[in-house]
């Protein structure tokens, strides 16, 4: 335990709890995007937690990069946390976590200038959340040794399983979803009466776009 | 200035965050797309208005300036 | 006053026509080629720059005749005032399947259209001109396309570029997509094409009639323009009439003629349809009296809209009609707005109901709702032109769904009437 400093434990800490929220943020970007909801709570709570979760993660993540470079028992360049190779100590799995970190700055700067962007852009940028939550697993998995037994393993497997689900049923969803030129073909389908017979049975739902 | 809500039906999918958060001024008809008073909005609801601008997840809604009378097809 | 193809009249070149006809030609069903448009018409007189002819354009009072009448000088202003590289583009997907006019002048007068899609460019400062057309047109332009080349009548090359056979294909931000590479779909707006139009640069997008209306103006001047039609609407008009016998033809008529002389009063007709597909239903006893202008319509919630002008016969069923049309119209939906994706095939589906024998109480109501609910609900005019169509069809055939409702139909005749297009878009590509 000689040399592990305060520094260190924090950028540890904050390292997990990033990953937390970061699971949660995937999660609920794809709830908004499903317009599910949180039981007990109004719709824009789904919305507002998604953005304001990945505020938090973040900052969370500028505070565990910030601890590893302060604490002197490695060295870590404060480059290291957004530019790949940047680091000598554990250059692979670092090098992934500037990678993930660099995509989720471009996902939030886009996000914030929104409306000024070319919406496909946008959507574009957004859709590298796939690519940069595994790659944050990955990074947080392959540095740090706490996570590779006991507990936190069982949580991160927690996580990558609720990520998993997630995105397997976004995708159920996609490959479900009617190309634009079919969907009006489809409503007329339902609810055209029969031949012969009366009405059919009224159906309030929509197609969701 | 008089600002008028606006929404953008081809981005609009419908999510209801709009009608939710302005219930005044936004409601959602059968199919979950929001129905929005066409007249100005008025002073005391504009920064809920802008709220509700920034809230909606597929940025579909805006607040307009009160176009010009003469609208070119 | 009115003419048909049936009735010649007289014309020669410098003089200006008197009376009708002013777009067809003098020999009923005989194109005219390029001498004997230069003949007739002469030259087309370029001014020498950019915004001369507008106030010409303004003072004869023009209005729009691709549907929406809205005054052509305000549009043409608006390009023309615009800076940097400008776009104009003759509209002639008529996509109104009951409308013939567009195609008519294409095949009967294209130099006159041609005239004035240069006489328009000159006027706004055009770089670029462009014909939109349906399929089938290419080879007959592209000849009087060359033919005006080798008399060096045109100041720019004209690209012609296929319209899909889409109701919406002709709607302005749809054209301006399409032209621009994409599928014939409508966008949002503002900014209205004439603002940030192909290519992001201010479009003027005129429906083929008009142009054909303005190279006459640009020669003979608007009081000559005025002589016929009315003093808010002047001028003279394309109509496609459907007789109750099921014969059509298409009519150039003075705006403001009485309905009554458009139609043969035998056989007996039970209501009559103005302006197509998006137009409005009227009882016969009703429309009788009406005249064919805006102002008079107006008062009665219809419109000139496309010049379609349908009697629909005694023995039909009009809620068959309406149903199919209803049907058609729901599957020409981009379906790219929630209401219109999801109110139209209702409404549909709903008509089909009160068409058939026997429907639920509910239905009527549904329908009335649904076609309030998605008025002004979408990108472009479509949901509010099929509500329209809708909500006239359920006044005027009210009598008929309550026959309809106990089981029975007063029609005789089940073959279709109204004129429909087949084929339902079902892919991406039907809209390119």
């Amino acid at each position: 335990m000689s040399g592990t400093t305060a520094f260190w434990y924090a950028s540890r800490a904050t390292g997990i709890v990033s990953l937390l929220l970061l699971t949660a943020v995937l999660v609920l970007g794809i709830l908004v995007n499903r317009q599910g909801r949180l039981p007990g709570l109004p719709r824009f709570a789904v919305t507002s937690l998604h953005r304001n979760i990945s505020l938090l993660a973040v900052a969370f993540i500028a505070v565990h990069v910030l601890t590893a470079v302060l604490d002197t028992y490695v060295n870590i360049p404060i480059l290291s946390g957004v530019v790949p190779f940047a680091s000598s100590y554990e250059r692979g799995w670092l090098t992934l976590g500037a990678i993930s970190f660099d995509i989720m700055l471009a996902m939030i700067i886009t996000s914030l200038l929104r409306g000024r962007l070319n919406r496909v852009l946008w959507r574009g940028v957004h859709l590298l959340a796939y690519l940069c939550w595994p790659v944050a697993f990955a990074h947080s998995i392959g540095s740090s040794r706490d996570l590779q037994h006991g507990w936190l393993l069982d949580l991160s497997i927690a996580c990558a399983l609720m990520v998993a689900a997630a995105a397997l049923w976004r995708l159920a969803h996609a490959a479900r979803q009617l190309p634009r030129a079919a969907r009006v073909a489809a409503i007329l389908a339902r609810h055209s009466p029969p031949t012969g017979t009366r009405g059919p049975a009224r159906a309030r739902e929509r197609i969701a776009r | 200035m008089a600002e008028t809500l606006r929404v953008n039906p081809i981005n609009c999918t419908g999510h209801g965050v709009c009608a939710e958060l302005l219930p005044e001024l936004i409601s959602l008809d059968e199919w979950g797309y929001p129905i929005i008073d066409p007249r100005p909005v008025p002073l005391a609801l504009d920064l809920e208005a802008r709220r509700t601008v920034a809230a909606c997840p597929a940025l579909a809604l805006k607040l307009v300036r009160t176009e010009a009378p003469a609208s070119v097809r | 006053m009115t003419t048909t193809m049936d009735e010649p009249a007289a014309g020669r070149a410098a003089a200006p026509p008197d009376g009708l006809p002013r777009l067809l030609p003098l020999v009923p069903g005989v194109p005219e080629d390029l001498g004997a448009h230069l003949a007739r018409y002469g030259r087309p007189p370029y001014r020498g720059g950019p915004g001369l002819l507008i106030h010409g354009v303004k003072a004869a009072g023009l209005t729009g005749r691709g549907g929406a009448a809205f005054p052509v000088h305000r549009k043409v202003a608006i390009v023309a005032g615009a800076r940097g590289r400008k776009v104009i583009v003759a509209n002639g997907a008529e996509s109104e399947p009951a409308s013939r006019k567009d195609g008519l002048l294409l095949r009967a007068a294209p130099n006159l259209v041609l005239d004035g899609l240069q006489l328009a460019a000159e006027a706004i400062g055009a770089s670029e001109a462009h014909l939109y057309l349906h399929p089938g047109f290419g080879p007959e332009i592209g000849h009087a396309l060359s033919q005006r080349a080798a008399a060096g009548l045109d100041r720019l090359d004209v690209s012609i570029t296929e319209a899909p056979p889409r109701f919406l294909a002709g709607q302005e931000s749809a054209l301006v997509n399409r032209l621009g590479g994409g599928p014939a779909l409508p966008t949002f707006t503002p900014p209205r094409v004439s603002e940030r139009g192909l290519g992001g640069a201010p479009t003027l997008v005129q429906n083929v009639e008009t142009l054909a209306h303005l190279a006459l103006i640009a020669r003979y001047g608007p009081r000559w323009f005025r002589a016929l039609g009315t003093a808010q609407e002047p001028g003279t008009m394309l109509a496609t009439v459907y007789q109750a016998d099921g014969i059509s033809q298409v009519m150039e008529v003075e705006i403001g003629v009485p309905l009554s002389t458009l139609l043969a009063s035998q056989p007996a007709a039970q209501a009559l349809l103005i302006g197509g597909y998006h137009g409005t239903w009227l009882p016969m006893a009703q429309a009788a009296s009406l005249t064919l202008d805006n102002a008079t319509l107006n008062q009665r919630g219809a419109a000139v809209g496309a010049g379609v002008i349908a009697a629909l016969p005694a023995g039909r069923c009009g809620l068959v009609e309406a149903a199919r049309v209803a049907r058609y119209l729901a599957t020409e939906s981009a379906g790219q707005c929630g209401p219109c994706l999801n109110g139209l095939p209702r409404m549909a589906a709903g008509l089909a109901e009160l068409a058939g024998r026997g429907h639920r109480k509910q239905v009527r109501a549904d329908l009335e709702r649904w076609a309030g609910l998605v008025t002004r609900r979408g990108a472009c005019n479509h949901p509010d032109g099929t509500a329209r169509f809708v909500a006239s069809a359920l006044t005027v055939f009210a009598p008929e769904i309550s026959v309809h409702a106990r089981g029975h139909c007063s029609a005789t005749n089940r073959t279709p009437f109204l004129p429909l297009l087949h084929g339902m878009p079902t892919t991406e590509d039907d809209w390119i």
